[in-house]
């Protein structure tokens, strides 16, 4: 009976110290209870790595502005001032129409292109009741060529202006400071430069970073071109920069030795031999702009 | 006997709990260039109104912005909240005989406790108003807290557009926790 005695004596000790220790503890349990999925965000700064697509995608209803820029090599010393009085540069819009899909449009300065991209995420990285070790998104695009034909006199198609690039993105950010990416890609020329050159050329990229600080990361990608499938005279692309983050805009700095920032120009058309300084000082720059208060679609389900 | 008291005391336990899943708690930063608030409407509060005891527990991430990049910033150089997911708040009604638990009505409180956010703790005192009505508890409260308290570095960049000081408002209505 003592023993009885004992515990209930203690329960009642014990009862007025129902502190908010235990009241978060029972609030905690609760808690616990509720499904919920934390999505890795923010693996790479931008949507771009340096020239290729990173995972990212704008969000939904919001309006990226890009301004690409590469100068010309830097090897070509001081009568071109090292490659500042030549440029090429990508004027870009990208929309996020839903926060998986992100569309964009792009004018580059190099042979006169046009060019149309769709961006989807099928597998996003996440951690919670749903576990997912990387994320997966596919990319396609056209490009047109605009410029005048190198040959006028041959019989030109409007088609031989036409170039197709898809490419998967496989990423996963392993920690708050490292992520890392590869991107299987196929491009389709409908021309080619010679008789005996393939029309799909195939290459694997490979992309990363680690970040320096919060608002600076180091960047690297690199794209190896599958023996056989690859113009005869071109190079690898490979290129080293920096993302310096500002608030709203997001300046990306490197050293690549492409010239064009269109899948088939930069993966496929690379002449640069960056080992021996056929670099281009080159940089990005995105201003983001909300078209749509995401709120507002969130309260109105 | 044991087995009785003890069904005795959660019984009693339960009536005087009340918990939300789904409390608001939400920030405004005022300066001159720019407002910036996050909302976050998953916050969870238990309440115990035999004590007076109040603990908050929220998800950062959760924090919702009205622009996206704002949303990642927060979380990305302020907030760190992959490192620090949560803030909680520890806390205790200081005039709990002031309010009527069972009559329907509008009270004034103060609450006191120990705010988390960022992995560092401060006391507060926060003013509020309890209201109770047909068997629910609304509970409504504004203050002010520093940035810097709470360790949360602004660069001198972005200085200009983020207040020193920010006000977070909390709305939570409980229910009888089952």
């Amino acid at each position: 009976m003592n023993k009885y005695l004992l515990v209930v004596l203690v329960s009642v000790l014990a009862l007025p110290v129902f502190a908010q220790d235990d009241l978060m503890k029972m609030l905690e349990d609760e808690t616990k209870k509720e499904k919920h999925t934390d999505l890795a965000t923010a693996t790479f700064k931008t949507t771009r790595l340096i020239n290729g697509h990173s995972i990212e995608n704008v969000a939904a209803g919001v309006l990226d502005f890009k301004i690409q820029h590469r100068l010309g090599f830097v090897n070509t010393g001081i009568k071109e001032f090292f490659g500042l009085d030549q440029a090429t540069i990508r004027l870009g819009l990208d929309y996020g129409i839903t926060d998986r899909l992100m569309i964009g449009l792009g004018r580059s300065s190099f042979q006169k292109q046009l060019d149309a991209f769709y961006k989807f995420k099928i597998l996003r990285q996440s951690t919670g009741t749903r576990n997912m070790p990387i994320s997966l998104s596919a990319v396609s695009s056209i490009i047109l060529r605009t410029d005048p034909w190198a040959d006028a006199t041959r019989n030109n198609y409007f088609t031989s202006r036409l170039y197709y690039a898809h490419q998967l993105l496989i990423a996963r950010k392993f920690s708050e400071s490292f992520s890392l990416q590869l991107m299987p890609t196929m491009v389709h020329h409908n021309l080619v430069p010679g008789a005996n050159d393939p029309n799909d050329l195939y290459a694997i990229g490979v992309g990363g970073r680690i970040k320096l600080s919060k608002r600076v990361s180091f960047n690297g990608e690199y794209y190896y071109q599958l023996p056989g499938y690859r113009f005869a005279n071109s190079k690898n692309s490979v290129a080293l920069g920096f993302d310096i983050e500002t608030g709203g805009h997001v300046f990306q700095l490197h050293l690549t030795n492409s010239t064009g920032m269109t899948e088939k120009t930069y993966i496929n058309e690379t002449t640069g031999d960056f080992f021996k300084g056929d670099i281009h000082f080159g940089f990005n720059i995105s201003r983001v702009f909300t078209i749509k208060d995401p709120r507002k679609k969130k309260t109105g389900k | 006997m044991l087995v009785g008291f003890t069904t005795l005391v959660i019984t009693s336990q339960a009536q005087n709990i009340y918990i939300t899943k789904t409390g608001q708690v939400a920030f405004y930063s005022k300066t001159p260039l720019e407002n910036i608030d996050g909302v976050n409407n998953e916050v969870s509060s238990i309440l115990n109104t035999s004590t007076g005891e109040l603990v908050f527990t929220l998800l950062v991430k959760s924090f919702h912005f009205e622009r996206a990049l704002l949303e990642e910033h927060f979380n990305e150089n302020y907030m760190e909240s992959s490192k620090i997911p949560k803030s909680t708040f520890k806390g205790k009604i200081t005039n709990l005989t002031a309010v009527n638990f069972a009559k329907d009505g509008a009270y004034s409180t103060t609450v006191d406790g120990d705010l988390t956010i960022h992995g560092v703790t401060q006391k507060v005192t926060a003013p509020g108003t309890i209201t109770v009505k047909a068997g629910k508890i609304t509970a409504v409260s504004s203050f002010k807290i520093k940035i810097k308290d709470y360790g949360i570095k602004i660069p001198t960049l972005v200085a200009d557009k983020i207040a020193e000081v920010v006000e977070i408002k909390v709305n939570c209505v409980y229910e009888p926790k089952k």
